[in-house]
């Protein structure tokens, strides 16, 4: 038997929030069959196919509707680990439906980091570098040989490949140089390359140089030690906490093999309790944990929105912000009654099971938090006797923000 | 970038703040400001410094414009603006059509246009350039901003410097203290939910993970921001969407400094400056909110002591880029104005031909201003907040 408390951490982790019997399972199988378990997606997923990606086009309703069904998909689907992973993706490659104003390239979009979120990061640059989204959200139409625009390639390196301090100004400018030639066809939905108004002239990019083109530019990028780096800080920023990435991590070309080697080294079980959970985070591991549906909650979407996490709308291409962030006065208003609204649809048959005197435990194993400390259990104690009220007070409680 | 220096980016986005926040600073509430009103700690001819940040790197060319070079016109046809459309401040420069509040205040020689501010090799990402300006640190941008270390000098209340935006920024984070930082939202408990619980919920538990202690002090704050709610005079004049717009985040400056809260520093911000593509209408519009807020703000606080300094990360690129936007340049106009200010244009206008890599050479450190106001509004020697650096921009106050 594994240690309760570390397999219900990892999950806590690697998933949007696992039920009390996935740990249950967890604690039988073993740390090591748990972690594999989690990267096997071998089979089909029966979960995420309850909710299939649905056909939108671009209207403004249809934005709505995009979003309403990824909730769907996070909370339903069995291939927790990959799911999660996809949305760290989007946080990753921060593109707004703002400026792309498209349900239907959206969802493109969110579909090719699901497909590229585990293998090899090469694939997934490449990919992105022809996502329709993304080059319109960074105004890679508008980068040409006759005047380019670098914004696409200033990002590229900052913040989805190298991180700040590893290129120059330079080289800023010729990898948008070597970025030039995309256009993007809204009726198809498909990116494409034009030789006429690419720059094919030799381009010197961090100490290289060559004809590069938008391929060319990304060999260059996964081939500078601080691509492997870089993406292990940010795998580590958001799955374990705040220090350092185990250099192991860095020697994976794939997230599956650099994300395992995280969530099994030493350094990261030691992080609980270090990371406050992510609105989304918070949301589908609450719809998870209680079996209901978002979509069966027509305002979940308005709901992340005012709590600042809304899918598919990122602040800015920088993603969005981590921990004490999401601890404010206005958020903690905004969850309580979230979780009032939660706690009246979900069935609380395991908690009115159960005498009040230990229902409180209940709720624990519940909502898969280790232990309420004493100063919430006292308040608790004062609404034993209503479980949708304990479930609603355990949902909103500083225990369960964390994780 | 490391998870760390990523981290202080979000934080410098709008979000969390450095060292000091870390630790687990709160949240203040209005009424928490407005009963400092009877603190005596603050000198009776004591000034108040208010920070405007303009987040996206503002286009400065097209802010403070060159209209009669025909350098500026060449390099940006379709985003330059005519002669005869900019509010001409000389025979050289004229304000962006927008700015005509701020026109105005220049005729009335209030306004002071600092040109050219900037620092020695310039960064042109948003977080990195915008962590310089709120560190004051542009080799190494650190922990801490350059009003937060004015903050740990003074030994003061958090309640001395004060943010009205969603999140403190990093700009106010020293590294003993911070500045508050007060959410506006109009709170409302939700039914069944009682300040009993709140309470509870919003007690320390011993030996409890960091941000988990976090989580429960934002329950003690909603309890007392819903009972200034219910107290405070005027709250229920609280604008619909709070702490977003600059002119109410300056109302509520206004309404702090005629109340004589012993508030020193405040700090606004408006976002949105991040066009690269057509940007000649959306600049036009953020400059208008910019102009609004300003000029009204401006006119309300006039004469009782308050300097208003404004900047953005960076200015834009000289030449436009293929779709009628431009790309992140460097230096930049700053504007300064309020009493003591002498109005006017300072600093050399850099030029359009002799350029650094495609972008304007700064004339002015933007150290040099914050000196100015260091020395001159807070009473501080700047060495001391500015590690080391002490010159003072000259006839700027």
């Amino acid at each position: 038997m594994a240690d309760r408390k570390a397999v219900a951490h990892l999950l806590r982790r690697a998933t949007f929030g696992p039920t009390a019997e996935e740990v249950d399972a967890a604690e039988k199988a073993g740390y090591e069959a748990t972690l594999t378990a989690l990267f096997d997606t071998s089979k089909p997923d029966a979960g995420a196919a309850r909710a299939p990606v649905p056909r939108l086009g671009s209207d403004k309703k249809e934005r709505q509707q995009a979003v309403a069904w990824w909730l769907d998909r996070m909370a339903l689907a069995d291939h927790q680990l990959h799911e999660k992973l996809t949305f760290f993706w989007h946080g990753h490659w921060a593109t707004s439906v703002q400026k792309v104003k498209s349900a239907a390239l959206m969802l493109q979009y969110q579909q090719t980091l699901f497909t590229t979120a585990l293998g090899d990061r090469a694939v997934q640059v490449k990919a992105m570098l022809r996502d329709p989204a993304l080059i319109i959200w960074l105004d890679g139409e508008k980068n040409t040989a006759k005047a380019p625009n670098e914004n696409l390639g200033r990002e590229l390196m900052e913040l989805f490949t190298l991180g700040i301090g590893h290129y120059t100004e330079d080289d800023v400018k010729a990898a948008a140089r070597a970025l030039t030639g995309w256009q993007v066809d809204r009726t198809t939905g498909t990116a494409r390359f034009n030789p006429k108004r690419h720059d094919a002239k030799p381009k010197t990019i961090l100490g290289r140089t060559g004809n590069f083109d938008a391929d060319g530019l990304a060999d260059i990028l996964l081939a500078q030690p601080a691509n492997a780096e870089f993406i292990a800080a940010r795998l580590w920023f958001r799955y374990a906490g705040n220090n350092n990435a185990p250099a192991e991590a860095t020697q994976h070309n794939d997230t599956a093999g650099m994300l395992k080697a995280i969530l099994a080294s030493e350094e990261f079980k030691q992080t609980q309790g270090q990371l406050v959970k992510q609105p989304v985070e918070w949301l589908v591991g609450a719809h998870r944990q209680l079996k209901t549906r978002p979509s069966d909650l027509p305002n979940q979407p308005n709901v992340l929105n005012q709590l600042g996490q809304l899918p598919l709308q990122p602040p800015s291409v920088g993603g969005w912000p981590a921990d004490a962030a999401w601890l404010t006065t206005s958020a903690t208003q905004v969850r309580l009654r979230a979780a009032q609204q939660l706690a009246g649809k979900a069935n609380v048959d395991r908690l009115t099971a159960v005498p009040a005197a230990q229902r409180i435990d209940a709720l624990a194993r519940l909502l898969v938090v280790d232990a309420f400390t004493a100063r919430t259990t006292e308040v608790l104690k004062t609404v034993a006797n209503d479980p949708r009220k304990l479930l609603a007070l355990g949902l909103a409680s500083p225990e369960y923000a964390v994780m | 970038m490391d998870a760390v220096t990523r981290r202080k980016f979000l934080i410098t986005s709008g979000v969390v703040g450095g060292v000091a926040l870390a630790g687990g600073a709160t949240a203040f509430t209005l009424k928490d400001i407005l009963d400092t009103a009877g603190w005596d700690d603050r000198p009776k001819d004591a000034k108040t410094l208010v920070i405007v940040t303009l987040y996206g790197g503002n286009d400065g060319l097209n802010t403070v414009i060159p209209y009669a070079d025909s350098a500026y016109q060449s390099a940006r046809p379709e985003l330059a603006y005519r002669p005869d459309e900019v509010l001409k401040l000389d025979d050289q420069l004229g304000l962006s059509p927008a700015l005509k509040g701020l026109k105005a205040l220049y005729d009335q020689k209030k306004l002071a246009i600092v040109r050219g501010v900037g620092y020695p090799k310039p960064d042109r990402s948003h977080f990195r350039s915008m962590d310089i300006w709120q560190t004051a640190q542009p080799d190494r941008p650190g922990n801490t901003g350059w009003l937060g270390r004015w903050l740990d000098a003074v030994g003061g209340d958090p309640r001395h410097a004060v943010s009205f935006e969603p999140v403190l920024p990093p700009l106010l984070a020293g590294e003993k203290t911070a500045g508050a930082a007060v959410p506006l939202t109009g709170l409302k408990l939700p039914g069944g939910i009682k300040p009993a619980m709140l309470t509870g919920l919003g007690k320390p538990s011993p030996g409890e993970p960091a941000l988990q202690a976090r989580a429960a002090r934002a329950f003690a704050d909603l309890l007392a921001v819903d009972e200034m709610v219910k107290q405070v005079k005027g709250a229920e004049q609280t604008p619909e969407n709070p702490g977003t717009v600059l002119h109410d985040q300056l109302d509520l400056v206004a309404q702090c400094i005629e109340a004589k809260v012993a508030t020193r520093v405040f700090s606004v911000s408006l976002g949105g400056f991040d066009t690269h593509a057509d940007e000649k209408t959306p600049q036009l519009g953020q400059l208008t909110k910019l102009d609004g807020a300003l000029s009204s703000f401006a006119q309300r606080v006039a004469g009782k002591g308050v300097v208003t300094a404004v900047y953005s990360e960076f200015g834009r690129r000289v030449r436009a880029n293929a779709s009628n936007g431009t790309d992140h340049g460097t230096a930049g106009p700053m504007f300064v104005f309020g009493d003591g200010v002498h109005g006017g244009m300072h600093g050399q206008q850099p030029s359009l031909t002799d350029l650094d890599q495609g972008d304007l050479k700064y004339h002015v450190d933007f150290r040099s201003v914050y000196a100015a106001l260091l020395a001159k509004i807070l009473q501080e020697d700047p060495a001391k907040i500015l590690n080391g650096y002490s010159q003072q921009f000259e006839g700027l106050i």
